[in-house]
């Protein structure tokens, strides 16, 4: 218990993970849903993390870097899309959104 | 004392864990996104923690200097662009959140029991030793840096290609009609 090991890392990672899917399901605010993209994003480059500490090589944190890259495009992109439906609707509620019945 | 110098990193481990999910669920269940984005803050922070502890000394400082500062101020400053105090939501919610919550579970459920039943060697206690080509010893960053310039060059490009395409993304979805 008092031993830290990979799956330590990885149970914590599947935590971040359920809520960060949990969040992108319950919530109606677009704000809250990328930011729950976000964390599980974060929880995906944990795992990267303990994996490369575990195999004593590089490739998971270069992975990472590229996936924190991936990441910031995504921000900056999804919140381009909320200012639009911002000027389009002056609400960021996702269900103001439904012309294509989703 | 000597309790906390022979399980330092399992106690750092466990604050810093248990920091980042109470934070994660306040990100998800804050009424207010403003007070989410700290939590979302908080949460970067500890992660940084955490991938100090795995020794990803380089990662850690990109995690706050790209999620804590750049990301951070993206979205705290759509959040006042987007003045959610005008927007006041009845509910908070989608109306089948229970059945998301339970569907969260199932999910958190599966992966938990999935890697918790997984064995590993344990890994070395020390950080993994990287030399160059010609066999000196390097830091982190140092081995990044030759790892990204040398084996992963073209991905490295096609990622700025990437960034700039999503640059210019957000210019046009962002201008006046």
């Amino acid at each position: 218990m008092l031993e830290i090991g990979t799956q330590h890392y990885l149970v914590l990672s599947a935590v971040l993970f359920a809520v960060g899917v949990t969040g992108i399901l319950v919530r109606r605010n677009m704000i809250t849903v990328l930011m729950s993209i976000e964390l599980v994003f974060n929880a995906a480059n944990l795992n990267l993390i303990a994996f490369s500490f575990q195999h004593g090589n590089l490739t998971g944190q270069i992975f990472a870097i590229f996936s924190i890259a991936v990441a910031a495009g995504e921000a900056a992109v999804g919140l381009g899309i909320l200012l639009a439906l911002f000027r389009l609707r002056s609400t960021t509620q996702l269900d103001s959104a439904q012309e294509l019945q989703g | 004392m000597e309790f906390l110098t022979a399980h330092g990193q399992a106690i750092l481990f466990y604050l810093f864990a248990a920091v980042a999910v109470v934070a994660a669920c306040f990100v998800v269940t804050m009424r207010n996104p403003m007070y989410g984005a700290i939590a979302l803050l908080v949460t970067f922070l500890s992660l940084a923690a955490l991938f100090l502890l795995r020794h990803a000394e380089f990662l850690a400082f990109v995690q706050v200097f790209v999620y804590g500062g750049g990301i951070m101020v993206l979205f705290l400053f759509v959040i006042m662009l987007v003045n959610v105090d005008r927007l006041k939501e009845s509910r908070v919610f989608v109306p089948n959140a229970p059945l998301a919550v339970v569907v969260g579970l199932l999910l958190l459920g599966l992966l938990a029991v999935v890697f918790a039943g997984m064995a590993f060697v344990p890994a070395d206690a020390a950080p993994p030793a990287f030399v160059d080509v010609e066999g000196t010893a390097m830091g982190n960053s140092e081995a990044i840096a030759w790892s990204l310039y040398r084996e992963y060059l073209l991905p490295f490009e096609i990622v700025s290609v990437f960034l700039l395409v999503a640059m210019i993304g957000a210019v046009v979805l962002g201008r006046e009609q």
